[in-house]
């Protein structure tokens, strides 16, 4: 495609200001541009036209935690890591995911020092979507709200970014952390990571309301997996839920992500969340290896799981062993659970992941001048058609 | 002079619109032989606007070989403010039709050289070969394109002041504070408009009627600047029933009477 060929897509509605409108989009050099300015300014037409046949083109999902998919798990996978995170970069362009955050779990130091340099951001296409830099899902986070995390390889903060560091090796390559805000020298660290430009989480965690603001005051701006792995919304110390309904300083926002594939989190209690936070919702697969495989049984490393109901199990038990859900399933099933318009369903997964990320400007977006990252969904039941990746196809459905 | 009296807007969308396309068709322009339109802003004509992308849509009617002037455009708005009128031909009929932008010409209310910038549009008007067709609205008070009262009937494409009527009418257009309503336009001449081999005139509503009376029933008065069209060979109004209210019975009855004749101009079959 030479440089300046101009790619018109007719047909289509598109999201645009918050509403779905019917308009064209165009765009060059894989960016979204103003037809107007191209038309009075330039006055040249679109090189090529392309006929949508009534799709609904939403800005590509960005996807903020996922742990591997497709057989494969990157806190595992400690060989061939390059190789292993392709596999999944690919596999996620089917689930409309244009951009993500490989998420590494609690492990040690060797492995930290080994998979991180390896998780560069990169620019998607073809061969996968984009990477942004890994979100580092501990291992600073509390004992007591440990999930799936090895309690051993759990350790703390006493040394501030030292102790960190010690771990990481470098958080050049981190746009997430993860953290348990109770944990000594937790503050100091947040404050530090805020100034490196990594995005601080709050989660696995014990932390009172108090404690969550006092670190939301020092940079933090996300709560990992909301009601999942911290304490249960209690009225006389609401925990780290209570952050949705407290004010936040000037010109700031609480964002979280929150696991809405039908299994992880109620209904109801998607609901409360969006009801009181709508703008704040990040829609997280938070999926495992399993993403992406068959029904059937799967030795992934160590472990044998089993797929059944679209669900992972333990093989041969009724243990859900994380979550299999892929993006586009999650926005569905949370347009379905909250009863919220195809917009909010679809900004939960796009425009609200991109702004945790301070990213909102480039991706997440359809607006002009933003990289042209989208996805072509069918407009009456969202299903997936096709995905692009700056203003290529990289995925195409068979349905 | 043709008057065109009809129902209702809406029909002045459609009888204009069917003029339009049958005029393009019976043309058969091409590659060597572009068919060139004068067109108008404002809420009177965007229905014959919408008519014309849906003939367009529907495989009836191409623009690649139809060069478009703008009547006028306001000085020093920036072009994509929601009152420009490249925002209004932009969002309301350019994106939605096959034109090529290069045939497209509105005149740049923020050139640094306006005068240039008006005599550069007459010149391409020539180059274009003259107008074939000029589509135009009124104001209220009878002004075609931004030629207020009192403009000179031989004036061409210029600089102009608006009256203060037209700013307090378009106070509403801008937030209803007349402090942010554009002082000055560019806009076409009566005598660029008389140039056109035909001038097709839309003029809709009560409150429109007095003009449409100044225009019909009066002499030539540059204090209503549509009369000038009286002495164009080609003149056709097209308005509605509710414009019609300040004309006598008789004209209204002359005109109307002559509706078999007027069906048959937008009859595509018809010579």
């Amino acid at each position: 495609m030479s440089r300046d060929f101009i790619l018109q897509f007719t047909n289509c509605f598109i999201i645009r200001d918050h509403s779905v409108v019917k308009d064209d989009l165009w765009v060059r050099n894989g960016k979204f541009i103003d037809p107007e300015k191209v038309f009075f300014d330039e006055k040249t037409p679109a090189s090529q036209k392309h006929d949508c046949a009534g799709a609904l083109i939403a800005p590509g999902f960005i996807e903020l935690q996922v742990n591997g998919g497709f057989g494969i798990d990157f806190s595992h996978n400690t060989e061939n890591i390059e190789a292993g995170i392709e596999i999944v970069a690919r596999g996620l362009l089917a689930h409309g995911v244009t951009s993500f955050c490989p998420t590494l779990v609690t492990s040690t130091p060797e492995v930290y020092q080994k998979v991180l340099p390896k998780l560069k951001p990169t620019q998607g296409g073809l061969h996968g979507a984009s990477i942004l830099g890994a979100h580092l899902e501990g291992p600073f986070i509390n004992k007591l709200k440990k999930g799936a995390h090895d309690e051993n390889t759990i350790t703390d903060l006493k040394e501030g970014p030292k102790s960190l560091l010690n771990v990481y090796g470098s958080v050049e390559n981190a746009c997430i952390v993860t953290l348990a805000p109770e944990l000594p020298g937790a503050t100091d660290v947040t404050e530090w990571l805020t100034k490196q430009g990594v995005t601080v989480s709050l989660g696995h965690s014990m932390a009172s309301l108090q404690e969550g603001l006092e670190a939301v005051h020092c940079g933090a701006s996300f709560i990992t997996h909301l009601f999942n792995a911290m304490l249960p919304f209690h009225h006389r110390d609401p925990g780290l839920v209570g952050l949705l309904s407290s004010d936040m300083p000037e010109g700031r926002s609480i964002f979280y992500g929150i696991i809405s594939d039908g299994v992880h989190t109620h209904p109801a209690a998607l609901r409360i969340a969006h009801r009181v936070h709508p703008k704040g919702l990040v829609l997280v697969t938070d999926a495992i290896s399993a993403l992406g495989l068959e029904e059937g049984t799967h030795k992934i490393g160590q472990y044998t799981i089993e797929i059944r109901d679209q669900k992972a199990f333990i093989a041969g038990t009724n243990t859900l062993c994380g979550s299999i859900a892929n993006m586009i399933e999650c926005v569905k099933h949370f347009k379905e659970a909250t009863g919220c318009s195809t917009v909010e369903a679809i900004e939960a997964a796009t425009l609200h992941p991109a702004r945790v990320l301070g990213l909102e400007k480039k991706i997440g977006t359809l607006a002009y001048g933003a990289d042209a990252d989208f996805v072509m969904l069918n407009s009456k039941n969202l299903s997936l058609k096709s995905t692009w990746i700056a203003g290529n196809c990289v995925f195409k459905s068979d349905v | 002079m043709r008057l065109v009296i009809l129902d209702s807007a809406d029909f002045v969308a459609d009888w204009s619109a069917k003029y339009v396309l049958k005029k393009i068709k019976q043309f058969k322009p091409g590659p060597d032989k572009y068919f060139v339109l004068g067109l108008p802003t404002g809420g009177t004509p965007l229905g014959m606007y919408k008519k014309l992308i849906e003939f367009h849509k529907a495989g009836r009617l191409s623009f690649k070989y139809v060069k478009t002037f703008n009547m006028d455009e306001y000085v020093g708005l920036p072009r994509d403010h929601h009152e420009s009128y490249h925002y209004y031909m932009w969002n309301n009929f350019f994106k939605h039709i096959d034109i090529d932008p290069a045939n497209a010409h509105l005149l740049d209310g923020n050139a640094a050289d306006l005068e240039a910038e008006c005599n550069k549009f007459e010149r391409l008007i020539k180059e274009a070969g003259g107008i074939h067709l000029f589509i135009g609205g009124i104001g209220p008070d009878g002004h075609i394109a931004f030629n207020e009262p009192g403009s000179s009937l031989a004036s061409r494409t210029r600089v102009k002041t608006l009256a203060q009527d037209t700013l307090e009418a378009n106070a509403r257009f801008f937030d209803n504070d007349i402090n942010k309503v554009p002082k000055q336009a560019l806009t076409v001449g009566v005598a660029t408009v008389m140039d056109a081999d035909e001038v097709m005139i839309l003029i809709t509503g009560a409150h429109k009627s007095f003009a449409l009376y100044k225009a019909v029933e009066e002499g030539v008065n540059h204090m209503w600047t549509v009369s000038a069209f009286q002495q164009h060979p080609h003149t056709l109004i097209i308005c509605d029933e509710d414009a019609t209210l300040e004309l006598r019975v008789k004209t209204v009855k002359y005109f109307k009477n002559l509706s078999l004749v007027h069906s048959r101009l937008i009859d595509e079959d018809a010579p």
